[in-house]
């Protein structure tokens, strides 16, 4: 395949992969959230980002034209093809506690939201511009939903920062654990590189200042910290991902992979 | 729900909002149902997430319930039951012109 058109479908699919990981991890919390309107509301948030990853695959398999399908590409590519960012594939645990769904932590929950909504806020709302008309609609979709995530993301933050000591504790530590991650949406990759240049997609460095500024200022709204961010720089969007994709994607794929050919 | 401290400690803690939608026809706010909220802003955005989600409005009140004053249940009868009788204060005895068509 030429070069454009390859970074072209591995730029949909980066934008795809993010929106189906987060949906499908946040949508763990359906009937298990703090509250029942809590519930719902993560609930919707995951019904909005499957939808995003929807739309996103049905143009990535249209432009593919070799028979994919939004099912196909969501369904039946393994872990090492998803290229969504490594932040989005942990799980709602805060560091080195177990796996038990009793240790899930809501304040984990809402700081991978706040900090992947605000880039995505400033992404859709720039990708509105892409030379790709579909994507560009998308976008604009897609950017009025996020706004609305980020606000439920943010007004939680300043709720748990400026709320009690164990809540505060908490949203710290989350915030700790989580922003080294961060460093993977300024690390740009290839397929980013060329969608920039073609039109399609946007420079990410290009949103880094806007996006430490948002989160600086809710931070200070929290009475947050802002941690350090260096250390590892992780690798999703290049395929290579943490040990928590796969069991993700076994749980979300396993259904269509044991009946191919069903339909509802 | 998770059955955690924090499902009880929320609903004691929390107060109780009334929400109020206005659908896209109507021209006033119905009341819709209640919600456990920690404030006021908090109460609007549950109340977007819970009810209306199926595009039920284009706006939303919330009202601490504590603020609502309700008529007694027992004080039903003397309060409602005076008008049982008073056929006369609906406006069906009067012949309507032709010319106003459907009222």
């Amino acid at each position: 395949m030429h070069a454009a058109a390859s970074a072209h479908i591995d730029y949909l699919l980066h934008l795809a992969d993010n929106a189906v990981v987060l949906g499908q991890r946040n949508a763990e919390w359906c009937g298990h959230g703090p509250i029942l309107e809590e519930d719902i509301a993560m609930s919707n948030i995951s019904l909005d980002l499957v939808g995003q990853a929807r739309l996103l695959y049905q143009h990535v398999a249209a432009l593919k034209n070799d028979g994919s399908t939004e099912d196909s590409l969501a369904y039946f590519r393994h872990a090492g093809e998803f290229r969504n960012y490594t932040l989005l594939e942990l799980p709602h645990h805060q560091a080195l506690v177990g796996y038990a769904v009793d240790n899930r932590d809501y304040a984990v929950t809402i700081v991978r939201n706040f900090l992947y909504s605000a880039l995505m806020a400033l992404l859709w709302e720039q990708l509105q511009q892409s030379t790709d008309a579909q994507l560009a609609a998308i976008a604009a979709k897609s950017l009025k939903e996020v706004r609305y995530h980020l606000r439920h993301s943010h007004d939680w933050l300043v709720r748990f920062g400026d709320g009690t000591d164990e809540s505060h504790q908490r949203a710290q530590a989350a915030l700790n654990q989580l922003m080294p991650y961060t460093q993977e949406f300024w690390t740009v990759s290839a397929f980013e590189t060329q969608a920039a240049k073609d039109g399609v997609g946007v420079d990410v460095t290009g949103l880094r200042n806007d996006w430490h500024t948002l989160v600086q200022n809710a931070l200070a709204q929290a009475t947050l910290q802002m941690p350090s961010s260096d250390g590892f720089v992780t690798t999703g969007k290049h395929g290579v991902h943490s040990e928590h994709l796969s069991f993700l994607l076994d749980e979300m794929q396993s259904l269509a992979r044991a009946h191919p050919e069903g339909v509802w | 729900m998770s059955k955690t401290t924090t499902t009880t400690k929320a609903l004691s803690e929390w107060p109780l909002w009334e929400v109020f939608i206005r659908s896209k026809q109507g021209l006033e706010h119905k009341h819709c149902g209640s919600l456990h909220a920690s404030d006021a802003q908090h109460a609007l955005q549950m109340a977007r997430d819970v009810y209306t989600r199926r595009q039920e409005g284009v706006s939303i009140w919330v009202v601490p319930s504590h603020t609502i004053t309700a008529s007694a249940p027992d004080d039903k009868a003397e309060l409602f039951d005076p008008a049982g009788d008073k056929i006369y204060r609906h406006p069906t005895f009067y012949a309507i012109p032709d010319e106003v068509g459907h009222m």
